[in-house]
């Protein structure tokens, strides 16, 4: 480059701060409700986050002319989160959804800050008067797909893709086992930990791991359907987690716990607008339309789909519990003694493994 | 035969070796200007609310401040070594390793603690550092191994460290089984400097960073020896400078630094340990370093140039809706400029076939 041309550049520079200066401050006065979102993955992770989004687009339909919605994905469980969640709040959201586990202690010491504004917290255990807590029953879903798998597999070996080691996991991973032991007594389950919620690489790298260890069903409680694919590859089946990821592996896809999250959005919002907005902790389940299973692959056996609607309906109508006694622990030993059901405390702090899942839970 | 090709310039010219980070800016940013505008959106209101915005109040100038610290703490460390031609590319473990030692102070005195757990937390987040990149500088000297590999294998070690004692002997016992550790109590948190933002302590170590680094490099015998080995081992070999001394040097130094960013972060603003300390500062700092030119005043300019792109993005996100991945291309597009206005410092571009010599 010679000295023409970098003058040039130098001028476009400056011409472009001036434009820069005379562009600020471009607010446009708000009267609609500012509502935002924080989302650990990106919406294009087609798991969670996605989900989550979705919730937002049906917040945004149905309330559309009093409300306007913002979202900032991709945010690392960090010092960032904190960052994020104080900026939504500045610029005049009144009521913000933190939509990971880690985004916990964040959301408490901005909700600290802002007391007039309201904030609501997915899958975390702390409260304030303007911090409320939700989250979804998962397990229930894992009941069922336990039925489903028990009767799929031949080489009666379940692989589980798994984030991290927490009681929302755990939990899942004991609902599934003690439903797939229920139907197929011979089975076990497999975990491989990725210590993540997004990382396609080592999501499919842990499916390979358990397809190579003899499972031929692959189930996963991580955010990208990169688990779905390696089954896919391998001809061999996989549920997806958060999100019909049918599209994914069409022949692998069995079917898929979805997070429905929208319903609870709108239902928010129109406390926060009607003003009867009150900080509490909602655990809602299929019943409250807070999750549901993904439509069955054709491959799955009437028989089966008809046992899988039927614990549907007994979770449901509430004549099944996931975590009816008797439950033994992988040592033998009776964690929930027959004729009664676990607590929600109890399955909030599970953080054993029952029997039927092979390895051992980091601790 | 090519059409085109590379002829190198005698002599890069000084005035434009420092220029051209300037100049990879003005190109970013008029690209910038052409990208917004091709993706739809007003191209002056989005690099308003990608650059100016965010640092428009004090409190986001705070947060550009706590987001560039780890990078310029790290990213001075680095540098030095670079200067020696020791490639340390594992300052993520070793801040791993800085906050697992100095927040394990914080947490091993949890409940009985006083005004001096937080200096010991200091202490144990360097040390950590250092103990960490002791180990690529032992396996260099002593069996010829490349720093570059252990260094960065290393990282992924200290990561599953982390997870284990974050599932284990660090978690918070009232947690409901989360993989979190407490929060640390007042005493064991950095102050912080500025009141209604969350600049803290560290901050301040960085600029003391930024300062030594600058006198050790430029106003000490160790730094002359560091320029000379990393320029041509083989005089420094004939002056007789101890090399081994040097790579020791350089790697506890970054090392060093990088633990004590590594605790700056969970001492600071996160204010416990959870399973993901850092976003990849011991990664970005390698950028930063390179940005700065590898003098420290440089880095602290490319630490808070970085840290804008970072919080730009999510600015932007929140103010126009811009996809998140417009900060890494953003980051993309600095790095691509700043290589290529090197390659035209050094080179010349010459059109057709190498001339035969005279």
């Amino acid at each position: 480059m010679n000295r023409r041309t970098m003058g040039k550049a130098l001028l476009g520079l400056a011409g472009a701060a001036v434009a820069l200066a005379v562009g600020a401050g471009g607010a446009v006065a708000q009267d609609k409700l500012k509502v935002g979102f924080v989302y650990v993955g990106p919406i294009s992770d087609h798991g969670y986050s996605y989900q989550h989004d979705q919730g937002r687009l049906q917040l945004e339909k149905e309330l559309g002319d009093k409300v306007t919605t913002t979202y900032v994905e991709n945010v690392p469980e960090g010092a960032d989160a904190e960052r994020v969640i104080d900026q939504l709040a500045a610029q005049g959201h009144k009521l913000i959804f933190t939509t990971s586990f880690g985004f916990m202690n964040p959301t408490l010491k901005v909700a600290q800050r802002y007391p007039d504004v309201k904030f609501e917290h997915a899958t975390g255990y702390k409260r304030s008067a303007n911090l409320a807590t939700y989250s979804a029953r998962f397990y229930e879903g894992r009941t069922i797909v336990g039925e489903i798998v028990g009767k799929m597999t031949k080489s009666n070996v379940i692989g589980y893709v798994a984030s991290f080691p927490i009681p929302e996991v755990v939990s899942g991973i004991n609902a599934m086992t003690i439903a797939l032991r229920k139907v197929n007594p011979k089975a076990e389950v497999r975990v491989v930990w990725v210590n993540s919620w997004y990382d396609p690489p080592k999501e499919a790298e842990a499916a390979k791991a358990l397809i190579d260890q003899g499972a031929d069903v692959i189930v996963q409680h991580t955010d990208s359907p990169a688990p779905i694919q390696a089954a896919e590859e391998r001809g061999l089946f996989a549920v997806g987690q958060s999100s019909d990821m049918t599209r994914f592996g069409p022949k692998a896809h069995l079917t898929a716990i979805v997070d429905d999250w929208g319903g609870y959005y709108v239902d928010r919002t129109k406390k926060l607008l009607a003003g009867g907005w009150k900080s509490e902790d909602t655990w809602g389940g299929i019943k409250d339309a807070m999750l549901h299973l993904a439509p069955y692959n054709p491959a799955i056996p009437a028989d089966v789909v008809a046992t899988a609607d039927k614990t549907k309906a007994d979770i449901v109508s509430g004549a099944r519990h996931p975590f009816a006694g008797p439950i033994k622990d992988q040592s033998g030993k009776e964690v929930i003694p027959a004729g009664k059901s676990a607590t929600d405390e109890q399955i909030l702090k599970m953080d054993y493994f029952v029997e039927g899942v092979v390895g051992k839970l980091p601790k | 035969m090519s059409l085109l090709r590379l002829e190198p310039r005698g002599q890069a010219s000084r005035a434009m070796v420092y220029l051209t980070p300037v100049l990879a800016v003005a190109l970013t940013l008029a690209s910038g200007f052409l990208l917004f505008l091709a993706l739809g959106f007003d191209p002056v209101k989005a690099l308003h609310a990608f650059f100016i915005q965010p640092i428009s109040t004090a409190r986001g100038l705070g947060e550009l401040i706590v987001k560039a610290t780890p990078l310029v703490l790290i990213g001075v460390g680095l540098a030095i070594g670079f200067r020696a031609n020791v490639w340390n590319i594992g300052a993520e473990g070793q801040l791993t390793l800085g906050a697992i030692v100095g927040g394990g102070i914080g947490l091993a005195f949890y409940g009985d603690g006083g005004w001096w757990v937080l200096p010991l937390m200091v202490l144990g987040g360097v040390a950590g550092g250092m103990l960490w990149a002791a180990i690529p500088a032992w396996l260099k000297l002593r069996f010829n191994a490349s720093e570059i590999l252990t260094s960065l294998m290393l990282t992924y070690v200290a990561l599953l460290l982390l997870n284990y004692l974050i599932n284990g002997p660090y978690r918070d016992p009232e947690g409901f089984a989360f993989p979190e550790s407490r929060m640390f109590e007042p005493d064991a948190t950095l102050p912080h400097l500025i009141q209604g933002t969350r600049v803290h302590l560290g901050s301040l170590f960085a600029l003391l960073a930024v300062a030594g680094g600058w006198v050790l490099m430029s106003r000490t015998f160790i730094g002359f020896q560091i320029r000379v080995i990393g320029l041509t081992p083989a005089a420094a070999g004939y002056a007789g400078f101890n090399e081994k001394r040097i790579v020791w040097l350089t790697l506890l130094l970054s090392g060093g630094l990088a633990g004590l960013a590594g605790l700056g972060e969970v001492a600071g603003p996160i204010g416990q340990i959870t399973p993901s300390i850092s976003p990849g500062y011991g990664f970005t700092a390698i950028i930063v370093a390179f940005l700065g030119r590898l003098h420290p005043v440089g880095i602290l300019l490319a630490g808070l140039l970085m840290a804008l792109s970072f919080i730009g993005g999510e600015a932007a996100q929140i103010a126009l809706g811009l996809p998140k991945a417009i900060t890494g291309v953003f980051q993309g597009m600095l790095l691509f400029f700043l290589l290529a206005c090197d390659v035209l410092i050094r080179y010349r571009v010459r059109l057709g076939a190498r001339r035969v010599a005279a």
